[in-house]
Formats: structure tokens, sequence, C-alpha cells
């Protein structure tokens, strides 16, 4: 029963910076950009990404939140879950890039339920992935195309993010 | 959530969530491609003993929507009119594999005893039963007073301090009745207003205020009116003298309309009895919610079936009802 701690405030800033430039550099500039957080940690994410976006390349960036509860594979097998809200941006996300964005990827089941929850949004024109935190574990043919960091885990460690907008606190933690 | 057999037993935390995921589900029905993939693979029963198309269609959309399959049964022209009982019907539905069981019945009860006779083991959800409850109606008439007064902040609001009446044949009224605990477990005020011989007997035990006289409640500024269905096919004695007579003192006229305070809204469960309860000039004015009511329907029910049916078995039967 050990916690440590593998991001501090600072480490997340900096992460969430890079990232954005990361995200202008492989997008060639702000154009058609929207970035959409998944809840619930993801839409605090998105949101200062966009944030970052609007600040580095002057242009603003539609900022949403796309829920993926009612596309999930393992509905059944848990407690039931409350939809959160999704909001699209206007303009929609047809013809779009689009940035999906979370705090920690796993087995990319959400991902893929988010993928879905795209499809009948819209048709975009591209969709990558931001991520705070890869802990490996994919079961599905799924990779993050922005990392905030890499963090190789055993399978039944906790990876726990927690940020000012939930939390109250801003850090990400391991532990048994 | 196990079952869904009426408002009385519903918390205000139970209420809220269902209402809640209501908004989400209404938030899905205006993107490009309307149909969820939740329930996919789970079989959902409509079980009508009694007519009622709006009640049946709204709940085969909801269905529908969330990807569950629909098998519709009315008891007119099937087994049932040949003497099946009940519980033979319920057996017959549960070798069939239904994950939910939507019940409409003549007898008060038949859906409660549907949920706890052990015929099946499939979530019931109560779409009236006699003069007893109506439970998704009430839900959609509180999700469509939410929605007009708090628009899109709706989530997580009660109805606090609101003021709602109810008008018309209470006696006979499962949405009156369905209303009347759940408005107030949301914390809003009911009156109920009706003739003397359509109040029921019991009424000294429910949480309203009664009143007699449909010019009074109406000067006394209510936030939503619901006008009920007079239901003359339950009638079997003469409750008031005249239909003339009841649309005179009982319906909602031009008149009565435009006495009600500028931001109050008219609601009713349909179908309208136009010239009866409700005057054409009401039933089509801006503050009518009539339609809205259809929409938030649809809404309201998947909200219900989701809750009944996407989660683990488990959880549901710990959480009780």
């Amino acid at each position: 029963m050990s916690t440590r701690t593998v991001l501090h405030e600072a480490d997340i800033a900096r992460a969430l910076t890079r990232i954005s430039h990361e995200i202008l550099e492989s997008n060639r500039g702000p154009a058609e950009l929207v970035i959409l957080g998944i809840p619930r940690r993801g839409v605090p994410l998105a949101a200062r990404i966009g944030a970052l976006l609007a600040d580095i390349s002057g242009v603003p960036v539609p900022v949403g939140a796309v829920d993926v509860t009612m596309y999930r594979d393992d509905l059944h097998r848990n407690p039931t879950r409350a939809p959160q809200p999704t909001e699209i941006p206007v303009g929609g996300i047809d013809g779009r890039t689009v940035v999906l964005v979370d705090d920690v990827l796993f087995s990319g089941r959400s991902i893929r339920a988010a993928l879905d929850a795209l499809q009948d949004i819209g048709r975009p024109a591209a969709v990558r992935l931001a991520t705070l935190i890869d802990r490996g574990h994919r079961e599905l043919p799924i990779r993050p195309d922005f990392v905030g960091k890499n963090l190789p885990s055993a399978r039944d460690e906790r990876v726990n993010v927690r940020l000012r907008e939930t939390d109250g606190i801003e850090e990400v933690t391991i532990g048994s | 959530m196990r079952h869904l057999l009426d408002t009385k037993g519903l918390t205000r935390t139970a209420a809220l969530r269902i209402l809640d995921v209501a908004e989400d589900m209404a938030a899905t029905q205006h993107r490009e491609v309307r149909k969820l993939p939740t329930l996919r693979g789970k079989t959902v029963v409509n079980l009508f003993f009694e007519d009622s198309t709006r009640t049946r269609i709204s709940f085969e959309a909801a269905a529908k929507r969330l990807s569950a399959d629909v098998i519709n049964f009315s008891a007119k022209g099937s087994s049932v009119s040949k003497g099946e009982s009940l519980q033979d019907t319920a057996q017959t539905l549960q070798a069939m594999g239904a994950d939910a069981v939507v019940i409409r019945h003549g007898a008060s009860g038949a859906p409660h005893t549907l949920a706890t006779s052990g015929w099946i083991s499939a979530g019931v959800v109560n779409a009236g039963d006699g003069t007893h409850a109506h439970p998704t109606q009430a839900l959609l008439d509180a999700f469509t007073v939410r929605k007009r007064f708090f628009g899109d902040d709706s989530r997580g609001h009660d109805l606090a301090g609101l003021r709602v009446t109810i008008v018309g044949d209470v006696l006979h009224s499962r949405v009156a009745r369905s209303n009347v605990w759940l408005l107030t477990t949301l914390g809003a005020e009911v009156t109920l207003v009706a003739p003397p011989t359509l109040v029921p007997q019991d009424v000294s035990a429910w949480p309203v205020r009664v009143l007699y006289d449909l010019d009074e409640a109406i000067a006394d500024g209510p936030d939503a009116l619901m006008m009920l269905r007079i239901q003359l096919e339950r009638m079997s004695a003469a409750y008031f003298p005249t239909e003339r007579e009841y649309s005179r003192t009982w319906g909602l006229d031009a008149a009565r309309l435009a006495a009600l305070p500028a931001d109050s809204i008219v609601l009713h469960p349909g179908p309208m009895n136009r010239g009866m309860e409700i005057s054409a000039a009401a039933a089509d004015s801006p503050r009518s919610t009539v339609l809205e009511q259809v929409a938030n329907g649809v809404s309201v029910r998947m909200a219900v079936l989701y809750l009944l049916l996407a989660g683990e078995r488990i959880e549901a039967e710990e959480d009780g009802r």
C-alpha cells in the first residue's frame, strides 16, 4: 500500500503546454481545430488546452465535451452510471480536426466509445487523441497522438489524476 | 432502479436522477444520428391491456432510440381475449427473454403484482394502472415544468416554491395522483381544483390544498396549470349535469387563460377534449406545453429504460426500487 506522486502542479502545466505546441505543430496552426474533453477530467484538461492554444496562436479555438457513457461496452458490468453532458461547440465537428482529450489512457475502451459517439454527432476530417497520462495495457488498437507522460504501470495499480476544477488539488499519483 | 411502479415511493434523489438523465437523453435527440447503441441486445415488451396509442408509441420510440428490441403486445385480439391470466402471459414473456416489461392495465395494482409475484425477472415499468398511478407521465410533466422555468440550467434543480394547480377529474385520474406525489416530493405546492363529485374521498391524506372554484384558483396566480382530461369512458355515473356546464364551470376558456399570470404555463396530458376541459385558444397558445410534453415523454422514458436496464443487475437489486 504505497502511493507516490508522479506529476506535480508545475509538471502538469508543462505537459499541457507542450501538448498544445505539438497540436499546433502537427495541425500546421489552429485552423479547423475542435478540442473535445471526455468527462469527467478530460473536460477541464480540454478547456486548459483550448486556452493555451488560443494564447499561443492568438486565435480562439472551440472547446467542448463528448460523453461516452451511452456508448460504453461495459455498462452491464458496472453499477448504472449517470451520463455527463455532451457539449459540441457551435459550428459542429463536420470537416474539422477533432482532438479528443482524456486524463488517463488505459485499455482504450473509452476512446473506442468516444469514436462511436463522434460518429453519431458528425463527420470530422480527422480525429486525434491527447492524454495527460498513458499507462499502457491497451486492449484495442488505439494509440495517442499527444502524451503528457508515459507512465509504466502494473495492471492492478491505480493511477489517479486530480485537478483543481474537479478535486481542488493538482497532482497525478500511482499506487497499489 | 429495479422497477418503476409509482411516484409515491420515489425519493427526491431518485426522481432528480431520472430527470437529470432525461436531460442528457433530450440532448442526444438533436444530433445527426438520434439512435444510441446503449441497450443493444435488450428486449422491451410493451404489454398493453388497455388502449393507449400515445404512451405505447412513446415507450416504443424511447426503447428504439436506445437500440433495444421492442415487442408490442396488446390484449385485443391476443391470447388474453381468449382468457389467459396475467400470470400465464407474464410467464410467456419471461420464456421469450424479456428484459423489461412496460405494462398498462385497467386494474390498479397489476404492475405491482407483476413485479412482486416472482413470475418474471424482468424490470417492470408502470405505464398506467387503473386509477392508481402513471409515473412516467408525472415525470415528464415535472420535466416539462422544470425545463420551462429553468431552461438550460434545469439539471439538479427541483421544483421548490413553484405552484402547480391540477384541474378536473381528479377522482379517476392516475395522472393527478402520480403528479401529486412527485411534485410535492420535488418541493412544489400542489392545489387540486375539481367539482366536489370528482374529488376522491381520501384526499385529506394527500399533501395538497383542495379548491372547488377554478376562477379562485386562477386568481391565486399558479405557475403551472394542469388540465386533466375528462375521461368519459371511466364515468359510469353522472358526476356533473352536462358537458356544457362542465366546460363553462371547469374548462380553461379564453377569459380564464387571459387571467393567468404572464409567465404561467398550461399542461395537458393528452389526448385533449377541445372545447370541453380546454379551449382551442388555450391549447394553441404559447403557454401550452402539450407538444413539449410529448417530446419530453420520449426523453423521460429513455431515461427510465436506461436506469432500469443499463447497469448490472446486482446493484439494481440493492437499490430496492
